[in-house]
């Protein structure tokens, strides 16, 4: 199982600013597991962006987020809420993030920090990588990690070592940065890269003995 | 008596001949010394001689390409001690923020007082590709950090006994060749200045109009910072090819490349392009990076073509 803790609510204000119109994306999966996520969870989130004048247009639980089919077929109903929100909140892991924004034209906010993965990577098929970093920034580059699709973990735009749209490392590996700015333009977000982005805190990917272990529970522990 | 001490070492003027030279408008010249594979300091003495009087400032690269060699640091305190102006250029690729900070205030008591940040070529580009990357900061944050220790306070928040300063740069490249490339290092060099950055060097340029459209794009975002134009001494038609292919953002145009191909004196056809490529974009910057790559003994006539001094 994939852990993940909830942003603190400030952040998550901070990053909805200027946006009202919100949809909010569960993931069945995981974070119900880490209890991150579900009913409990949705409804808090609903209770503290109404509190703040936000108006929530729907939300949805997907089991999982990280099967881009699936979640393809499953959002297909939800097509007009989500055309008229202007971002969509996620309750998953880095993965879930990331296929969501790979599919919807919208900005994509992460709701959780993704902690460890336990093994498993969730039913995910695709091309996209979670570093469990344990600090998303997914929202600031459209649903793209930077850890993980830029060798040099940019978070702060890319480098000069690009050509043609490819990395310094690679010729054939696409450069991250060049992916971020065309989703963010596809999707009218490039004042997003003017933002500065402070030095990631990498204690944050040690997680503590007591959280590794919660991440076993369903084996260590009796489940009823 | 602490406080004192702050207030004292605070209120002197920061010495820099580069920041002089930049702010007197005169045409700054900043060349580079790479630092040799070896315990070896005789080079750089007499590369800094040979530079003596000619450059504003001296740019040390900092394991350039990710190949080892002396240090940057070491390299600029010989030159400082020679009473040459250097450029402690840092990269973030060998050192996370404890090293970085450590070696800022390192430089600053050395009298080391011009910094260069830079992100740093990826660690499989040298020649010891086997080894582990940093990256804990990106050069953008790099310049963050420089400024927090130049306010008195370490990256953690910790109060500095004496505060560093510096004059600060950072680099561009005006011939990134996609739109996003493009877009990336404009907003990058915004974020760049919003963080304390203080003058740019460019990547090399070969082509003026690329380096003009450059400079009238900055200029209408109203990014008014003083930018030194990246020039690299051509010396074979071979390696203006070899540019073209590998390295990123550097573009030979074939002209050019056609005269190194066909001249039979190369020095004097080199400088000639270098001079040429100066003087016509003198009136739009702020001065010229020279990158002799081993022609250092060549960069007096440069010098002396452009009739600066």
């Amino acid at each position: 199982m994939i852990l993940t803790e909830q942003k603190p609510i400030e952040e998550i204000l901070e990053k909805l600013n200027g946006e009202n119109k919100i949809f909010i994306l569960n993931c069945g999966g995981c974070p119900e597991g880490a209890d991150t996520g579900g009913i409990k969870v949705i409804n808090y989130l609903k209770e503290e962006l109404e509190k703040k004048g936000k108006k929530i247009t729907g939300s949805v639980s997907i089991d999982f987020l990280c099967q881009k089919a699936l979640l393809r077929s499953r959002l297909r109903t939800r097509k007009k809420e989500i055309e008229e929100s202007d971002s969509i909140l996620i309750l998953s892991c880095g993965l879930g993030v990331q296929t969501s924004a790979a599919v919807i034209s919208k900005i994509c906010h992460p709701a959780l920090n993704t902690i460890t993965f336990g093994g498993i990577t969730g039913m995910w098929q695709g091309t996209e990588r979670c570093a469990t970093c344990g600090d998303c920034v997914l929202d600031y580059t459209g649903g793209i990690c930077p850890y993980t699709t830029c060798p040099k973990e940019l978070l702060n735009l890319g480098c000069a070592g690009q050509s043609n749209g490819k990395c310094e490392t690679d010729p054939e590996r696409d450069c991250g940065w060049e992916l971020i700015y065309n989703r963010l333009k596809s999707i009218g977000q490039l004042d997003k890269l003017k933002v500065f982005i402070p030095p990631r805190d990498h204690s944050k990917m040690l997680p503590s003995a007591k959280l590794r272990k919660t991440n076993l529970w369903a084996l260590d522990e009796e489940v009823v | 008596m602490t406080t004192e001490t702050i207030n004292n070492d605070t209120s002197t003027k920061l010495q820099s001949n580069l920041k002089d030279a930049i702010e007197k408008k005169k045409f700054a010249i900043t060349c580079e010394i790479g630092p040799p594979k070896g315990a070896d300091d005789k080079e750089i003495r007499e590369t800094g001689e040979i530079l003596r009087g000619l450059a504003d400032g001296i740019n040390v690269t900092d394991l350039q390409s990710s190949v080892m060699r002396l240090g940057s640091l070491a390299t600029c305190h010989i030159l400082k001690e020679m009473g040459l102006d250097p450029i402690f250029q840092v990269t973030c690729r060998d050192r996370n923020r404890l090293a970085l900070q450590s070696d800022l205030l390192s430089a600053h008591v050395m009298g080391i007082r011009n910094v260069l940040a830079l992100t740093g070529d990826y660690t499989t580009t040298g020649d010891d590709p086997q080894s582990k990357p940093v990256f804990d900061l990106d050069s953008v944050q790099l310049l963050w950090a420089i400024k927090r220790l130049e306010e008195g306070y370490d990256m953690a928040g910790k109060e500095l006994t004496v505060k560093p300063s510096f004059f600060k740069g950072a680099v561009v490249n005006p011939g990134a060749d996609t739109e996003a490339s493009y877009e990336l290092q404009i907003a990058k060099m915004q974020k760049k200045i919003d963080q304390g950055a203080q003058f740019f060097q460019t990547q090399a340029v070969f082509d003026a109009d690329v380096f003009e459209r450059f400079m009238e794009r900055i200029s209408k975002m109203n990014m008014n910072v003083p930018v030194l134009i990246g020039i690299i001494l051509l010396k074979s038609h071979k390696m203006a090819n070899y540019m073209n292919k590998f390295v990123p953002g550097v573009f030979v145009p074939e002209p050019i490349i056609k005269k190194m191909e066909e001249t039979e004196d190369k020095v004097p056809m080199c400088l000639e392009i270098a001079a040429e490529l100066i003087n016509k974009v003198k009136p739009i910057c702020a001065g010229a990076h020279i990158q002799a790559l081993g022609w250092e003994s060549h960069v007096p006539s440069l010098i002396k073509k452009l009739g600066l001094s």
